[in-house]
């Protein structure tokens, strides 16, 4: 099978497929902690962190346990229990060792396991039948759309509440109609492909 | 804490609309509602894996321990949401086809996981069932709206139905990615407005 290019696949993920705003992965921490540019920040690296990784073990997974004994219809159930397995164990991990690292990323950290934007890239990569390597980046890539989308998101919301918008509007909604001027900017890239 | 069922299923379905007071779910509630199809095969979908987990961990409520109960959670979610996705492979493959990726995403639906730990793990199987019905239709009844919104203004159909003359060419952009956002966003304010007009309380 053919592989695509690493820059086309930076290209997609980051532009023309852009998780949260043309597929619509992971909206509800991009409209749930995009208040702050700092909280944005600290969840974009979260996620950053944990899709690549849970790219590359639940790939190991189908590789090795899943398609190799004709098990593909657990795929749901294995990749949501590798994931929040991942994910707790992550936490403890950098609790213990880099407490720095905890303290910035840490309340992140529980919210990335019904993040469905991870269960997602996991989930295509066998779709898309990338290999070890593009898996992880792919993960990698659509993550760092992911922290792109949202830290924009953020630096706009921050402006946004500062204006005298209509009262029915005002917090979510005004939120909302700020996401969907966004994702009509990133359908401008749509059908560009190298 | 609500005492009859009654309650607990208008809770779900109006007071606390899992879309558009809790605001929870929101992938598939953007991603799914492009026709009323979708938006209301996704909703039944999601209404089915939440009645069935609604159930099985109040069943389960007091055997889990509480420490690992999230991850029993998620075991029991996943179950249930492979079953629906394999019921709807073998007998709509044209909604499996166009809902894609987002039926094994139901897993991580919000709206789910919440009422297992906010609900289910505290209440007994007949409310907990009572609850994942109502709050199921609360779901489907957002997504419904919100679809047929999208499909009436963005392909000028409903239910694949021309609703126009010829006339009338239809807003592509809301059938798009954006429109989505777009259209939520305009839905809540309207709800929020309606709801201040009636003296209740603001989303």
């Amino acid at each position: 099978m053919s592989q695509p290019s690493i820059i086309s696949l930076l290209i997609a993920a980051l532009f023309t497929e852009n998780f949260v705003l043309v597929k619509f992965l992971g909206c509800c921490p991009f409209l749930g902690v995009s208040k702050k540019i700092d909280t944005a920040f600290g969840m974009g690296m979260a996620v950053v962190f944990i899709m690549s990784l849970a790219s590359a073990i639940t790939w190991c997974a189908d590789y090795f346990l899943l398609s190799r004994f004709n098990l593909e219809y657990l795929q749901t159930i294995v990749f949501i229990l590798v994931i929040a397995g991942l994910v707790q164990f992550v936490e403890m991990f950098i609790k213990k060792s880099m407490p720095a690292l905890y303290n910035a990323l840490g309340i992140y950290l529980p919210l990335i396991t019904t993040n469905c934007a991870v269960l997602a890239v996991t989930i295509l990569n066998i779709q898309n039948s990338f290999d070890f390597i593009h898996s992880i980046l792919y993960g990698a890539f659509a993550a760092l759309g992911f922290s792109v989308a949202i830290i924009l998101f953020a630096g706009i919301r921050e402006t946004v509440n500062e204006e005298d918008v209509p009262e029915s509007f005002r917090g979510f909604p005004i939120a909302l109609v700020t996401a969907g001027l966004m994702a009509m900017a990133f359908l401008g890239f749509s059908g560009f492909s190298i | 804490m609500m005492k009859n069922k009654n309650s607990v299923f208008l809770n779900g379905l109006i007071y606390e609309n899992p879309t558009f007071v809790q605001l929870l779910g929101m992938c598939p509630t953007l991603a799914v509602t492009t026709t009323l199809k979708n938006g209301f095969g996704m909703g039944l979908s999601a209404t089915a894996v939440l009645i069935m987990s609604n159930i099985l961990i109040s069943l389960l409520r007091k055997i889990i321990p509480d420490k690992v109960r999230i991850a029993a959670y998620i075991v029991i979610i996943a179950t249930f949401v492979t079953i629906v996705q394999m019921v709807l492979e073998a007998y709509v493959p044209s909604l499996y086809g166009s809902l894609g990726i987002f039926i094994p995403l139901i897993v991580v639906n919000c709206i789910i996981l919440a009422r297992a730990e906010a609900f289910a793990s505290k209440n007994s199987v007949l409310r907990s069932a009572v609850d994942g019905v109502g709050m199921g239709l609360g779901f489907t009844a957002a997504l419904s709206i919100i679809s047929a919104v999208r499909e009436i203004i963005g392909q000028g159909t409903i239910l694949g139905h021309t609703v126009y003359s010829g006339a009338f060419k239809p807003i592509t952009i809301i059938s798009m990615p954006p429109g989505g956002f777009i259209t939520l966003g305009i839905l809540i304010a309207a709800i929020n407005f309606i709801a201040k007009k009636r003296g209740g309380k603001k989303v």
